[in-house]
């Protein structure tokens, strides 16, 4: 079956918040257009993009708000459940708004051998989170989150040989000291992670 | 030969302070002024012993040294190695300590082919990489071989799919020449996702022209035009370098008509099952399908699909030019050729280990990677070794002398998987490891049939009761006859694996398992 096209380029909206800029759905189509005869694509393939098309969002905005999935789910003429369905399958795709900082631990099994636990412990003390939790939302007037933090889990990040791994902020982390609480201690003032155990105290 | 310093700028290293160390190079270079004969810094792929890392492989007149852990503030040292040997000796002397012995077996004992390259290269510079003869293979083949007398060689050199299955290569080559005329498709697949295992970045991030080119003659035998290399997100290194060779080679054109394009995946480890990542590939959840048909008759938008895993394409180059049986006398008779295995875990040297099938574990893990740190004994204080992942099982230190090959380890009720190797030590409690993989399996399925969907959960919550000392005889039962259930009815490898980590420590470690077990009002378990 044959499914008309609707580009968002073609009818000239009304004054539309620009959600996220700098996508033409064209070109990302055009990318992923295989160079079969023009007669056997069927019109619907550019949903095949939407991977693409989400990483686009996300990287622009961060994360993916719902109106960026209305939008994309319009631009691409595709039902929203099925872009929400793609979204939400994804570990990577975020649905909520990343935290100013994000420390993220391995979780691969020679990150789990050297000692991960231990990490993930020294971690939600210091931070004062629990595992998969983020600091409660406090924005101020200019939208900013101040100083909050994730502590999240990462699929293996493959630098195994150097286990336990970290991420803070995108920057990898290595071998951490994890049997010496007071080196670990260290390491994590070095990372400038807030000590919100001592705060407290 | 100009004298060189080549630095390993694989992720890993770079960020045990690589990245500065390179920086500081360059600059004490530019101190001693640059002359003709300064010699040239080189960033190159995977240099193999990561726990040394940052590593710098100094190659002079005096002969080529490879040092580690070397702080940046000694860089001048360095520079000085590089010299003639009167002037290299003082510097090399003070540099002892951080000398890497390259006649130790974790060294000695490889044979590199698919990393043949990989740490020689700059994997930034097509000129590099041709000057190391990268894409002659590829234009060999074409000007003196047929796509069909390409097949055969693959076919004799006996090598197997490096993702795990080890389905015979030549063969699924053939499946996918041999379909009617019309579009054919070429899938890299480097979703690397079993946690412990990062040979396909160290190849991606090291070499990745080996794998371009390695796609290019197998678009050629199988008679595709396009190609697509699916990396997951996890490896941003990976996907830089790779875009960059593809951006050289196609300005190049070295690849003729053929078009490859690099997609990224989203984070899911499912996708690394082969109808899974085709689902990915064309924008959709990464659910697998039944096979048949197999994507070598029917895959990405209806056309016959060739989808090889990073290693597997990476190793053609050096068979063709070696040749079929060269390549086939490495290795066992089942199991062909060279495997690189991730070396990670409790155990003294870790890194990147390249070796021919039928090596024996215990060469591997306590011969090369030197045992468990501070473990004595025979079997250096190795408690297990974790091989294939998730999907894979724990071998116990009684079977260390099984050669690693296809149905050794499948034998064992383990698997080769795609090469992760992670050593465990006597710190480790088996029935938590299994529990560990269990809760991987867990978040990963991806819910579309219901034995690893709930299933996966049922098993999870049977292994808490194991880890919490409250498990009765009756759940030892349960747990058997779920594994059986669950690797039975599962629609794909991800679930009909994921019972083999539990398998494999009922088996293995039968006492460990007992002991867990509650101990009834009675005091007997």
């Amino acid at each position: 079956m044959v499914v008309p096209v609707r580009l968002s380029a073609a009818p000239k909206p009304l004054a539309r918040p620009v959600l996220y800029s700098g996508f033409h759905p064209g070109a990302a189509m055009e990318q992923a257009k295989p160079s079969f005869p023009e007669a056997s694509i069927p019109e619907h393939r550019h949903a095949d993009a939407l991977i693409e098309v989400l990483h686009q969002v996300q990287q622009q905005r961060g994360y993916l708000p719902a109106e960026a999935l209305a939008q994309v789910a319009r631009d691409l003429a595709l039902p929203l459940s099925r872009v929400h369905g793609v979204a939400t399958f994804y570990h990577l795709f975020a649905l909520q708004p990343p935290t100013s900082h994000c420390c993220s631990v391995c979780l691969g099994t020679a990150c789990f051998v050297k000692g991960a636990g231990v990490l993930v412990a020294a971690l939600e003390q210091r931070l004062g989170l629990r595992f998969g939790a983020r600091s409660p939302q406090r924005r101020d007037a200019e939208g900013s989150d101040g100083d909050a933090w994730s502590l999240r889990e990462e699929s293996c990040l493959g630098a195994c040989a150097q286990a336990p791994v970290l991420r803070v902020d995108g920057q990898l982390v290595l071998g951490l000291p994890v049997s010496d609480p007071s080196r670990l201690a260290a390491c994590f003032g070095a990372l400038a992670l807030p000590d919100r155990a001592a705060e407290a105290a | 030969m100009a004298s060189m310093l080549r630095c390993c700028s694989a992720s890993g290293c770079r960020s045990a302070g690589g990245e500065a160390l390179q920086q500081a190079l360059v600059e004490a270079r530019s101190r001693a002024g640059a002359g003709d004969g300064a010699p040239v810094i080189k960033a190159v792929g995977c240099l193999r012993l990561c726990s040394r890392g940052p590593l710098v492989a100094v190659d002079g007149p005096a002969g080529s040294v490879l040092y580690g852990e070397v702080p940046s503030a000694r860089a001048a040292e360095l520079l000085e190695a590089c010299a003639a040997p009167p002037r290299a000796a003082a510097a090399r002397r003070a540099l002892a300590s951080h000398a890497l012995d390259l006649r130790h077996p974790f060294f000695a004992l490889q044979e590199p082919v698919v990393l043949e390259t990989c740490g020689l290269i700059d994997p930034e510079s097509i000129d590099d990489a041709m000057a190391h003869g990268a894409y002659s293979t590829l234009h060999r083949c074409q000007a003196e071989l047929t796509p069909a007398q390409v097949r055969e060689q693959v076919r004799l050199s006996g090598l197997r799919g490096r993702g795990g299955a080890g389905y015979p290569t030549g063969l699924k080559w053939d499946t996918v020449a041999l379909q009617p005329p019309g579009p054919r498709w070429l899938v890299a697949n480097a979703d690397e996702g079993d946690p412990g295992a990062f040979m396909d970045r160290a190849v991606l991030e090291g070499d990745p022209h080996r794998l371009i080119e390695g796609m290019a003659i197998a678009a050629w035998a199988v008679g595709a035009d396009q190609g697509l290399i699916y990396v997951r997100a996890e490896y941003p290194l990976a996907i830089a370098r790779l875009r960059r060779a593809l951006a050289e080679v196609q300005a190049r054109g070295q690849l003729g008509s053929l078009r490859l394009r690099v997609r990224v995946g989203a984070g899911a480890y499912v996708c690394g099952e082969e109808t899974a990542l085709l689902a990915s590939i064309q924008g959709r959840r990464g659910n697998p399908r039944p096979r048949p048909p197999y994507p070598a008759q029917l895959g990405l938008w209806g056309a016959p699909t060739l989808i090889n895993n990073v290693e597997t394409l990476a190793a053609i180059p050096a068979i063709l030019r070696r040749g079929a049986a060269d390549y086939a006398a490495l290795g066992t008779a089942g199991s062909r050729g060279t495997k690189v295995f991730s070396l990670s875990g409790a155990v003294r040297h870790t890194g990147l280990v390249e070796v021919p099938m039928g090596t024996s574990l215990r060469t591997i893990v306590v011969t090369m990677g030197g045992g468990v740190p501070g473990g004595e004994g025979a079997d250096g204080g190795v408690k297990a070794v974790q091989t294939g992942g998730p999907s894979g099982g724990c071998i116990p230190a009684a079977l260390l002398d099984t050669p690693v090959d296809y149905e050794g380890l499948r034998a064992l009720g383990s698997m080769m998987g795609s090469g992760g190797m992670v050593v465990i030590d006597q710190a480790t409690g088996m029935l938590e490891l299994a529990r560990y993989f269990m809760r991987f399996s867990v978040a990963e399925s991806c819910g579309k049939c219901v034995p690893c969907r709930a299933g996966t959960v049922q098993l999870l919550q049977l292994l808490d009761r194991f880890c919490d000392q409250r498990a009765s005889p009756a759940d030892l039962a349960q747990l058997h006859d779920l594994c059986a259930m669950v690797k039975a009815t599962s629609l794909c490898g991800l679930g009909q694996c994921a019972p083999n980590p539990v398998l494999s420590t009922l088996r293995h470690f039968h006492q460990e398992v007992v002991s867990a077990l509650a101990v009834a009002p009675g005091g007997a378990p």
